[in-house]
């Protein structure tokens, strides 16, 4: 440590600024000059008591005159001299900056902390809007369209000789396309439009950042299978706990559901989830859990995705692995004719059914739902209540159910679960 | 009968806008809209070229390209990618998976029947 970041120092470059002399200090703080002589020059260590006096004496913040209280405004202040070289501040520098002006220190510090943040949030934005499968979906539509339109444009202008019947169709085409275009561009306004008020100049929730960690491993934690934990050094507390609950909840998953012979189960069972609860003598929803977290699959023999969402008993998305046009909203304004909702008012009930969503995702969904208590249950006491269901594609639309993204980007008009009005319906109602 | 150009892309105007500029370049134009029943399809008569959108139901085109290339029959089949994304990262997985072109949409028909010509005429 240089000189200039010890307290000692910090105290003479106070006093100097103050233009007081060792022996007005000393005498108002009960010391010696010489005492304070010897602690200036780093010669004697100071107490915490004494460290007070003398904070108050020269009329400064305690901390700031304290080594370690002040590595919290000087790592920053570092990392900013260090971000901006062309500024030319000398990072060795950040301890006299601290010593003279805390509280301006203080404040390039907080600047520093929460550009930092910012550009994590940026960052986190925009890897949603990269990854984000509604967003994806809604541009794969819109430019899509846009490319029909543009070819299908394109023959009409270029080909003199294009007989009646082409004519026509390409007319037609262009025509619903058209409003293909509308509809597709104003749901992707809404799904911007959501992100403006969900996100404003908030930070990453730690669910998100743990979500996004999640995202990151793939969703397979190769160390639950042993009941371990994975690094998790440099995330913040509240995002590995939450990180923690998730993998030891797959670890007890996969301590009843080794992963060779659920493998070799789930093949041979096409990965029903039903029979194989009961091959293994397991909860189904420990089943629907193991699947959506199973390695990586490759090859021939490759099991499907499997996506995997878990709420509570307000509807709030604990826990989701999205998968294709599989997304949830976290915050429980979904539509409720997923069967995880369903489930819900069902407790026990297990739940199969084929879904759709309507417009941009044109996958068809093989969903396997079920709620039920979690945790320990006592008399008197309030149950906690969770839904788990699995996602998977089907194999075909035959017969699929029509689920929406939530009501307000929903395009389906007549539906008993509406909540409010589409942000798509216009005019006299129609889409 | 002219040369066979297999189409697999799900939206239905793009095929009809697609097939009907091929068709008048002199090819014979299958269309096939359904990713995990594609492989199927190409197995049925394995076709001169192939253009696979990357984003299908059922099954994304990256999958299938990965299966054509491991199939002896179909490894060698020139394979023009489409997508709705241009971004370098699906670009190097295209190129990455085999795909010997790579269109973003949305394109203009004279680049699809530039790069149809340009495949069709280089050695595989």
């Amino acid at each position: 440590m240089s000189g200039q970041g010890t307290t000692g120092a910090r105290l003479r470059s106070r006093r100097m600024d103050l233009g007081l002399r060792q022996a007005d200090v000393a005498r108002a703080a009960g010391i010696s000059a010489s005492y304070l002589n010897l602690i200036e020059h780093n010669r004697r260590r100071i107490g915490s008591h004494l460290t007070a006096v003398l904070a108050q004496v020269l009329q400064v913040d305690e901390a700031a005159l304290d080594e370690d209280g002040n590595e919290t405004v000087l790592a920053p202040l570092r990392a900013a001299a260090a971000a901006f070289p062309q500024a030319g501040a000398d990072g060795a520098m950040a301890d006299a900056l601290v010593a003279r002006f805390p509280g301006w220190a203080k404040v390039v510090a907080s600047q520093a902390e929460r550009i930092a943040q910012l550009e994590a949030r940026t960052q986190a934005l925009s890897d949603r809007l990269a990854h984000d499968s509604q967003i994806a979906g809604s541009l794969h539509e819109v430019i899509s369209t846009a490319t029909a339109i543009r070819s299908t444009a394109s023959i009409l202008a270029e080909t003199p000789d294009l007989d009646a019947d082409w004519q026509a169709r390409f007319h037609a085409n262009i025509d619903t396309d058209s409003a293909r275009l509308a509809e597709s561009s104003q749901a992707l306004l809404g799904f911007l439009d959501m992100e403006v008020e969900a996100g404003g100049d908030a930070l990453p929730t730690p669910v998100e950042a743990a979500d996004a960690v999640m995202a990151g491993w793939g969703h397979y934690v190769a160390e639950a299978e042993a009941q371990d934990l994975p690094d998790m050094a440099g995330l913040d507390g509240p995002v590995r706990g939450i990180l923690t609950g998730w993998v030891e909840q797959a670890g007890a998953d996969a301590a009843l559901l080794p992963l060779g012979p659920f493998m070799q189960a789930a093949r041979a069972l096409a990965c029903d989830p039903a029979r194989l609860a009961a091959r293994f003598g397991v909860p189904l929803e420990v089943v629907l859990r193991r699947l959506a977290h199973l390695p990586p699959q490759t090859g021939n023999d490759s099991l499907p995705p499997m996506g995997l969402a878990v709420c509570d008993a307000a509807g709030v998305v604990t826990f989701q692995k999205p998968i294709l046009d599989f997304r949830l909203p976290r915050a429980g304004a979904g539509c409720p004719l997923w069967p995880l909702y369903q489930a819900l008012t069902q407790p026990g009930r297990a739940i199969a059914r084929t879904v759709r969503m309507p417009g941009a995702a044109r996958t068809a969904f093989e969903c396997f739902a079920i709620a039920g208590p979690v945790g320990p249950v006592s008399f008197g006491g309030e149950p906690r209540v969770a839904a788990t269901m699995l996602v998977r594609p089907a194999k075909g639309n035959g017969g699929a159910g029509t689920v929406g993204p939530g009501c307000r980007l929903c395009p389906v008009v007549s539906c008993d679960s509406r909540r409010h009005p589409s942000l798509l319906a216009q005019g006299e109602g129609r889409l | 009968m002219g040369r066979r150009v297999l189409l697999i892309e799900d939206e239905p105007n793009i095929i009809e806008a697609i097939s009907y500029l091929l068709s008048r370049d002199g090819w014979t134009v299958h269309t096939h809209s359904d990713g995990e029943t594609a492989m199927d399809k190409v197995r049925q008569g394995v076709p001169e070229l192939i253009i696979l959108d990357v984003m299908l139901p059922g099954r994304s085109g990256y999958d299938i390209l990965r299966d054509l290339r491991a199939d002896p029959d179909t490894a060698e089949v020139p394979v023009m990618m489409l997508t709705a994304r241009g971004q370098a990262r699906d670009r190097e997985m295209a190129t990455s998976l085999g795909a010997t072109r790579f269109m973003t949409k949305p394109f203009s028909n004279a680049e699809v029947l530039e790069s149809v010509r340009a495949l069709a005429t280089s050695p595989s």
